[in-house]
């Protein structure tokens, strides 16, 4: 356990208007962070220091602040959501750094997340795969059978509850030297394929998927693996496998 | 202005089917002429918006964030009630809808409670219809567990991440629509006005937080699903952008705003480090199903754990006070989170609080007791009926990884410390505002046309919220209340025809949000806005917090509209309006927060009496319990706008009936 200490340290933030401007990097220095905070609430004292001299902000996007929205983004030091594992940018601790660090902070970088402003990109792509054929196509009227009527295997239940913890995040595309989104897509096409209420539009919905991804300008997945190692939520390879296997069965039917 | 609440008549247990039987609808061919604005894509929002775009209406939804799928609903960690009675521990609809006006102490509405309990069956058959992952036993049937203030397992949940996904299922259903073009749908828009035709709801003023443009979007009916106001204490669990803008505005457009003073402070959540901080995190209640509540007996042993000298390990086990087991002994560490989070300031107001910070605050959620008991019960079930205490430790560390692994992580990346070792630190926080837009029976607030939902309304946990039942009532509200109620409002638009845009409603809407953004970036001021609402939120916590009394709330609602007035003078506003501005989106809100701050001090200033999460000091029994005064307080406090200085606002009482559940005592002894 550590005690909370004061630290200094220098930034070099990518700042960029719009996404029609090219951007560049600042430096700034950030006095007395308490090792304490959280890596926004380190943004957050910069940005108050920066209205208090009459600066520009830096435009970052956050919500929830304990790693479940997924809006949080940033590649801090060549990594995306910083030098811990299995966390969100919100959830990473000033503790990881040291009194005269240098930070590099960069937005996502992918052609199918174009920056908005300074941090901010634009992951609506994300969303129009989802709309492409991620749900089940049932009406919302609760006349529906009891829930206990058609039994799950433990199992089963766990794998796609896995599958389903994606937030969405994007740091597997920003962190694939081909902006593949696979492991996205993957999560989501398994988790409806463990389960039985998913299945009867099963090779719809991979196909769909796949397609809609493949428009929005993803890249191809080589199987690197650096999108599993940078993922916040754990999800593994095994997702891109099971869309793999069906999506060649649905595309042999 | 006479409140009718609209509730329908007849037994409880029939009022909200016969009702539904006799509401007027609107004809299929008839649905596509209608449009419908939802703002919020939360459960609520989420849910009502795919609702009604499956039903054939036109639908527009709005939400601030990049995605509908990052509302704060996602962050909901514990689970979701329903009253199934799977587990056969005699839980039954009326049970759940008995609980749910006790937990609230008596302050919640019959009839929209018991309609909420009726429908929680459902909500659990439609969740898991479209591919929500609860929890299952190994027979394959859906897992239970127990919640605060309940004796019952009915509460259904995926691991720590039960809102996240409902969530995720109700955006799928959203996404459906989406993608089959029934649902516009306008991800980082602001709503920052509601605009009125004729008396009714007709559109609304919103801006895009990219561009900066200020849209109009016209419809026969708004739906308000925009959450909850945690976030007027600048410091809760609630997202950074939760805000209170959306119910504000309508609220100074004519609809009333109830009980806003009934604040839930959730007990569970990791106590404040320092003055940057930003934001409080919620530890899920779920823990205190293992974790046992303790502070040090003396005074002088806290003191020593508080100067680093002393370790909680240390303290013996007689030295040791397992204050709600104590005071408690029928539902012991499982009290509701009202009474939960009131032992805990009393005892770190006695002394005995462990944090080492400027406050003091803090007490332990030890699981030390669990681990023993569950290593022994695992390595009995493996055979091994002479385990060693290393081998239980081991078994018993596992066994709770296994059920809580993810919030223990997150408890160490924020505190660097590991609670399978040392116990957890957790105090109360601010969580969840029971308050909100006032609605009757059919979640319509006083604006004909403008409906209110999720959390954003008053209506179904009184002065107190149980835990699991704010997802229930999300759900609720938007699959299987407004899809009948609206629908009912809008049997009288069928031949209304667009809306258009161009009327002069919506010009002077769109003037006054325009003439309000301006005025922040031309005003030559020195402050952040953080600032203020850093200061806000200080005021609020301080004297309209866990405690309040009268002679606090009285300095508060002075200290308010000083900061008010010093807000509008010295606030800086950086940028401008034609691009994305943040600290421009703070603005706004903030000045919605001061002006609710200031009303909910003043609504917990006339409520001369103590219950659920509104405790007056002056009003407590001999053992420090809350003292409810229902001859004189058994109403919902409705207050209307009556312009800029907030204490004009005028107070209407809504008095409550009891006619099915007799009113009690609350007791959790
Ligand atoms: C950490 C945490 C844990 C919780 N755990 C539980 C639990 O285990 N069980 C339980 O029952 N409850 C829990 N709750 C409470 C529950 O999650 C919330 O009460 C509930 O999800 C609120 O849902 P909602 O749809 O009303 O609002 P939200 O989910 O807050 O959605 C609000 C929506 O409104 C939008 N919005 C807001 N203002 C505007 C505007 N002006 N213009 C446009 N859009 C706007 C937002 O973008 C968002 O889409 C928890 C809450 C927290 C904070
Ligand atoms: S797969 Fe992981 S990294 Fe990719 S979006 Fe989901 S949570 Fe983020
Ligand atoms: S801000 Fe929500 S995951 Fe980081």
């Amino acid at each position: 356990m550590s005690a909370a200490k004061n630290i200094n340290i220098s930034l070099q933030i990518w700042r960029q208007k719009n996404s029609k401007e090219k951007g560049k990097m600042e430096t700034y220095k950030l006095n007395d962070v308490s090792t304490a905070s959280s890596f926004l609430e380190m943004l957050d004292q910069l940005n108050e220091q920066l209205v208090n001299e009459r600066k520009e902000p830096i435009a970052f996007d956050h919500d929830c602040r304990e790693g479940i929205c997924g809006m949080c983004s940033l590649y801090i030091n060549g990594r995306a959501h910083g030098p811990d594992t299995g966390i969100t940018t919100c959830q990473l601790h000033m503790r990881m750094f040291n009194d005269g660090d240098t930070i590099v902070i960069e937005p996502w970088r992918s052609a199918a997340f174009p920056v908005i402003k300074d941090l901010i990109v634009d992951r609506t792509a994300f969303d129009r795969i989802q709309q492409a054929g991620g749900f089940v196509s049932v009406n919302t009227s609760g006349n529906t059978i009891d829930a206990n009527t058609i039994p799950v295997p433990k199992d089963d239940a766990d794998k796609a509850f896995e599958a389903a913890a994606c937030i969405g995040c994007g740091a597997c595309v920003a962190t694939c030297k081909n902006g593949s989104a696979m492991l996205f897509v993957g999560a989501k096409v398994s988790q409806y394929a463990l389960l039985p209420q998913g299945k009867v539009e099963a090779t719809n919905r991979v196909l769909n998927m796949v397609r809609q991804m493949d428009e929005e300008g993803f890249g191809n997945c080589t199987n690197t693996g650096a999108c599993e190692v940078e993922c916040p939520k754990g999800i593994s390879l095994e997702n891109i496998a099971r869309m793999n296997r069906e999506y060649l069965s649905a595309s042999l039917k | 202005m006479k409140l009718d609440s609209k509730i329908p008549e007849g037994h409880i247990s029939q009022k909200w089917t016969d009702y539904k039987d006799h509401l007027k609808l609107v004809a299929p061919n008839n649905r596509p002429k209608i449009d419908i604005i939802v703002v919020g894509t939360g459960l609520a929002g989420a849910s009502a918006a795919a609702s009604f775009a499956e039903m054939g209406y036109n639908v527009k939804a709005f939400c601030y964030q990049d995605s509908p799928r990052r509302a704060h609903s996602i962050a909901a960690q514990g689970g979701i009630n329903a009253a199934k009675n799977y587990q056969n521990d005699g839980d039954s609809t009326f049970r759940l809808f008995y609980d749910t006006i006790k937990g609230g102490d008596y302050r919640a509405r019959e009839a929209n409670v018991h309609r909420l309990a009726e429908v929680s069956g459902n909500i659990i058959d439609q969740c898991v219809a479209q591919g929500v992952p609860f929890a299952r036993d190994y027979g394959g049937m859906l897992d239970n567990r127990s919640f605060g203030g309940t004796q019952v397992q009915r509460t259904f949940y995926a691991a720590g991440q039960t809102g996240q996904q409902l969530l995720l299922g109700a955006y799928s259903s959203l996404s459906r629509q989406i993608g089959l073009g029934k649902i516009d749908m306008y991800n980082r828009h602001e709503m920052l006005e509601l605009v009125k035709v004729d008396g009714k709801a007709r559109g609304i003023i919103a801006r895009n937080l990219i561009t900066g443009e200020i849209e109009r979007h016209s419809a026969h009916a708004v739906i308000i699903a925009t959450g909850g106001y945690g976030n007027v204490y600048f410091l809760s669990t609630n997202a950074m952008g939760s805000n209170v803008t959306a119910g504000w505005k309508i609220h100074k457009q004519g609809a009333l705003f109830a009980n806003p003073c009934y604040v839930q402070i959730h007990p569970t959540c990791i106590p404040v480090h320092g003055t940057n901080q930003s934001k409080l995190t919620l530890m899920s209640e779920s823990l205190r199903n293992s974790g046992r509540i303790w502070v040090p007996k003396k005074k002088e042993d806290a003191e020593a754990i508080r100067a680093g000298k002393m370790k909680p390990t240390q303290i013996a086990e007689e030295d040791r006070d397992y204050y709600l087991e104590r005071k408690y002994p029928a539902f012991g560490n499982l009290v509701p989170r009202d009474v939960a989070s009131r032992a805990a300031k009393e005892v770190c107001d006695a002394g005995h609080g462990i944090e080492a910070n400027d406050t003091n605050e803090g007490v332990y959620l030890d699981f030390s007791t669990e681990i023993q008991s569950k290593g022994k019960q695992t390595a009995y079930a493996k055979g091994n009926h002479n385990p060693s205490q290393e081998e239980i430790l081991s078994l018993g560390k596992k066994w709770l990884e296994e059920k809580y692994g993810n919030l223990f992580t997150m408890y160490q990346k924020i505190t660097d410390e590991n609670p399978y070792e040392t116990p957890m630190k957790i105090y109360p926080a601010v969580h969840y505002t029971m308050g909100g837009v006032w609605v009757d029976y059919n979640l319509q607030s006083t604006i004909p046309g403008c409906f209110v939902a999720g959390e954003a309304n008053f209506s179904d946990h009184g002065a107190n919220r149980l835990g699991a039942s704010a997802l229930m009532q999300g759900l609720a509200d938007g699959y299987f209340v407004l899809p009948y109620t609206v629908s009912d409002y809008l049997s009288g638009d069928i031949r209304t025809g667009k809306i258009s845009t161009d009327l002069p409603e919506f010009v002077e809407a769109e003037k006054n949000v325009k003439d309000s953004i301006n005025k922040f970036l031309s005003n030559n001021g020195t402050k952040t806005v953080d600032h203020f609402h850093k200061r806000l939120g200080l005021i609020m916590w301080n004297k309209v917090g866990m405690g309040r009394n009268e002679k606090g709330l009285q300095e508060a609602i002075g200290e308010i509209a000083s900061l008010k007035e010093e807000f509008y003078k010295d606030v800086y506003v950086p940028g401008s309006s034609d691009e994305l501005n943040p600290e421009l989106e703070k603005a706004l809100r903030v000045a919605d927060f001061i002006e609710l701050g200031q009303l909910m001090a003043i609504d917990a200033l006339q409520r001369k009496e103590s219950c659920g999460g509104h405790f007056r000091e002056e009003y407590q029994d001999a053992e420090g319990e809350t003292l409810r005064d229902d001859e004189n307080f058994k109403f919902v406090g409705a207050w209307e706008y009556k312009g800029y200085d907030i204490k004009n606002e005028e107070l209407h009482k809504e008095e409550l009936k009891y006619e099915f559940i007799k009113i009690a005592a609350r007791n959790y002894k």
